[in-house]
């Protein structure tokens, strides 16, 4: 089955959190990795302060962009009342992400929040750095790639508390 | 940063680079979920791109461009091939001589759409061949193929995605290989362009004769290939679908139809007969099962309530298996509100408290119909509001139609809201009627694209700006009145359009305010920032 090796990541979050440009950034370090991938999400109307849920598949080949109900290895989640919301997504045994741990206050700003939820998750995963720092290099405009890969680094090295894991 | 000249692209975005690679010499349409990045990224990257008033103008734009010899692109969401619907019909029996392709979004599920019609009932109901292209790659090469089978059978063709085609990424390989571009020139075809009675009749019959040779042509083309299965179960599928169907039952034998119409009846039927049991997977209507059903082919299709919503692997899975019984909805998320901030509040907040039987429209300003506001009373298509609050002030009586207003965007004003303002000078209701123009310079809703009273073309350069008021004062309205909103005028507003509905004579009150969201992007514009499709920060 084509499907067996596919990791399912489900980002979650509310419009305007940036969830589109961190399954941007983590399909961008798959691919960059030589994965097969595939994202989608929902535009439109869901953004107008809505909830947000952004799909990334990857692995040797992805058929369906979307990570079927009670098939997610990884719900990651910006906002924490999106997590409950989103539980049915994952697999038994599937982990979910959230920002807790990450010191909010040293943050480069606020809005880098996503990438630093990245940079935790990105340890979760069998991609090489390089290829996360020329994912961000590629997704954001040459004046907030600094900052980004700041943020990124300081998820990455945050001690993130035992994951959530789905029972 | 490619990889082996690969990229990863939405669907959306690989129709533009491949318009672009195929020498589309002008692409054009109307901002709509999930259609609109076509035309910005066809834009973007150097592409003679362009947003036209409405749909229908769009397609006759590209229909000039294809009978000129040229290559045309045509980009709409569903329901805006409704609007194009007219001079789709036509151009099905003139034909073209260049290229034109329709690039059509539907949006099952209605994550942004007011229904979920399947554009694959125009293309069967006009005559017009349809691809169905199930990720970005395929969107990619049949782009291609549209442009090929346009010029070679002389038909438009319409590309019909979907939301996940649209918006997914996937891995995309360009092409090296750029088609030898055509110059455009004119070359005369009264009887088959000019549809008198008299020319048409035999348009007809070469509109029928040119789908039997399509249909000849799909019989053996490579667009609806079979991936290899066992016999017990076969599916067959189009679009992404198919792919939701791989996944669910990946050892069964695969008829993937990426041309649906015309049928290649052949192959369906040597197909349904190599397997023992059939079974078809769209998404949208039963178009292909009827198709099936219509040549007594064996298959089983979706019962009634699969019909709804967007298909997904899970609910193959349950298809195929004969599960129906009802699912447990997941839980809601958060809805969708206006901005805070938005000028739209204002506005109706004033007719909330005027208790307004609000003719509306759509755009943002359909969320008016939400709480805390609950100011909307119907909502039917771009450009009602105006002629739906006429019928009401001439039937309800008195004391309601006295309250009776319509509601409607700027650029869904431009869209389909003049022959509504001639209505209202024509048929003036005894009540007279108040038009609100929510004037916030953008098309907010799908992303902050400009449009003709912004007075920027689709790339952001100037151009002549449609001035709402003048336009409304020479359809013959007296009463024009420009509202500049500014944060703390409810009272003032809301006292000022108590006055317009006492009048009781037709008047247009427009309230004009820029989108916040659009006046930072202006500003940004110089930093070339790009804003992550339309986002607004609920905490600012």
């Amino acid at each position: 089955m084509p499907t067996e090796r596919v990791t399912n990541i489900v980002v979650a979050g509310i419009g305007g959190q940036g969830v589109l440009r961190a399954t941007d950034i983590i399909a961008q370090a798959a691919f960059l990795t030589g994965y097969d991938v595939k994202k989608t999400e929902v535009h439109g109307m869901s953004q107008r302060g809505g909830s947000v849920v952004s799909d990334v598949r990857f692995g040797d080949c992805v058929l369906s962009p979307m990570v079927p109900d009670g098939e997610a290895d990884f719900l990651v989640v910006l906002e924490p009342t999106q997590a409950e919301a989103n539980r049915h997504r994952l697999k038994p045994g599937g982990v979910i992400v959230g920002c807790d741990g990450i010191d909010a206050a040293s943050l480069p700003n606020p809005r880098t929040l996503n990438v630093a939820l990245l940079g935790l998750f990105s340890r979760h995963l069998d991609l090489p750095v390089e290829a996360w720092h020329e994912a961000l290099r590629i997704c954001f405009p040459p004046h907030l790639y600094s900052i980004n890969i700041k943020a990124f680094e300081l998820g990455r090295q945050t001690d993130g508390k035992a994951p959530d894991v789905n029972e | 940063m490619t990889r082996e000249n690969k990229r990863l692209l939405s669907g959306n975005e690989a129709i533009a680079y491949a318009a672009l690679a195929a020498g589309v010499h002008l692409g054009t349409g109307y901002p709509g979920t999930p259609s609109t990045e076509i035309l910005e990224t066809f834009g973007a990257i150097g592409g003679k791109a362009q947003w036209a008033p409405n749909e229908k103008v769009a397609l006759e734009v590209a229909i000039g461009v294809a009978y000129g010899n040229g290559r045309a692109l045509v980009t709409m969401k569903h329901v805006g091939l409704n609007v194009a619907a007219d001079p789709l019909f036509s151009v099905a029996y003139t034909g073209v001589s260049g290229a034109l392709v329709l690039a059509v979004a539907d949006d099952p599920g209605m994550a942004s759409s007011q229904n979920e019609q399947d554009t694959r009932r125009y293309a069967v109901a006009a005559g017009v061949p349809v691809l169905e292209p199930s990720d970005s790659q395929e969107a990619y090469d049949l782009f291609f193929r549209a442009v090929d089978l346009s010029e070679r059978f002389g038909t438009p063709i319409i590309l019909r995605l979907t939301t996940r085609v649209s918006h997914s990424k996937g891995i995309v390989k360009l092409n090296d290989v750029v088609p030898v571009a055509r110059a455009p020139h004119f070359e005369r075809n009264t009887q088959g362009r000019v549809l008198i009675p008299a020319y048409a009749r035999p348009a007809h019959r070469r509109l029928r004769h040119r789908l039997s040779q399509i249909a000849e042509w799909n019989e053996t083309s490579e667009l609806n290939p079979i991936w290899e299965g066992g016999d017990d179960l076969g599916i067959i599928a189009s679009g992404v679908a198919a792919l939701h169907a791989r996944e669910a039952v990946p050892g069964s034998r695969l008829l993937k139809l990426g041309m649906s119409y015309p049928f290649p009846v052949r192959r369906v039927r040597e197909f349904v007969a190599s397997v023992k049991r059939c079974v078809v997977i769209e998404e949208g209507d039963p178009v292909i099962q009827e198709l099936c059903l219509s040549h007594r082919l064996p298959v089983e299709g979706k019962p009634d309530e699969e019909r709804f919503g967007e298909l997904n692997v899970s609910r193959v899975r349950r298809m195929i298996n004969g599960d129906h019984a009802p699912r447990t909805a997941p839980p809601p998320g958060r809805p969708p509100q206006l901005c805070p901030g938005c000028p739209h509040r204002t506005v109706f907040e004033a007719l909330h408290d005027l208790d307004c039987i609000v003719a509306g429209d759509i755009g943002c300003y359909t969320l008016g119909v939400l709480p805390p506001f609950e100011a909307m009373d119907s909502c039917t298509c771009m450009g009602a509001s105006i002629g739906v609050g006429l019928g009401l002030r001439h039937v309800l009586p008195l004391d309601e139609a006295r309250r009776v207003v319509s509601v409607i965007g700027d650029s869904t004003f431009v869209h389909s809201g003049l022959t509504g303002i001639v209505e209202m000078m024509y048929n003036p209701p005894p009540t007279g009627h108040v038009v609100l123009i929510l004037d916030n310079r953008t098309t907010a809703m799908t992303g902050l694209q400009d449009h003709p009273a912004t007075g920027r073309t689709l790339k952001g350069e100037p151009t002549h700006q449609l001035s709402l008021e003048d336009v409304c004062r020479a359809i013959g309205v007296d009463d024009v009145t420009v509202f500049e909103s500014q944060p703390g005028q409810k009272d003032h507003f809301r006292e000022l359009l108590r006055a317009k509905l006492a009048q009781e004579k037709p008047c247009v009150l427009i309230v004009r305010r820029e989108c916040l969201l659009a006046a930072r992007r202006r500003k940004q514009a110089s930093q070339t920032v790009e804003q992550e499709g339309v986002t607004c920060q609920p905490s600012e």
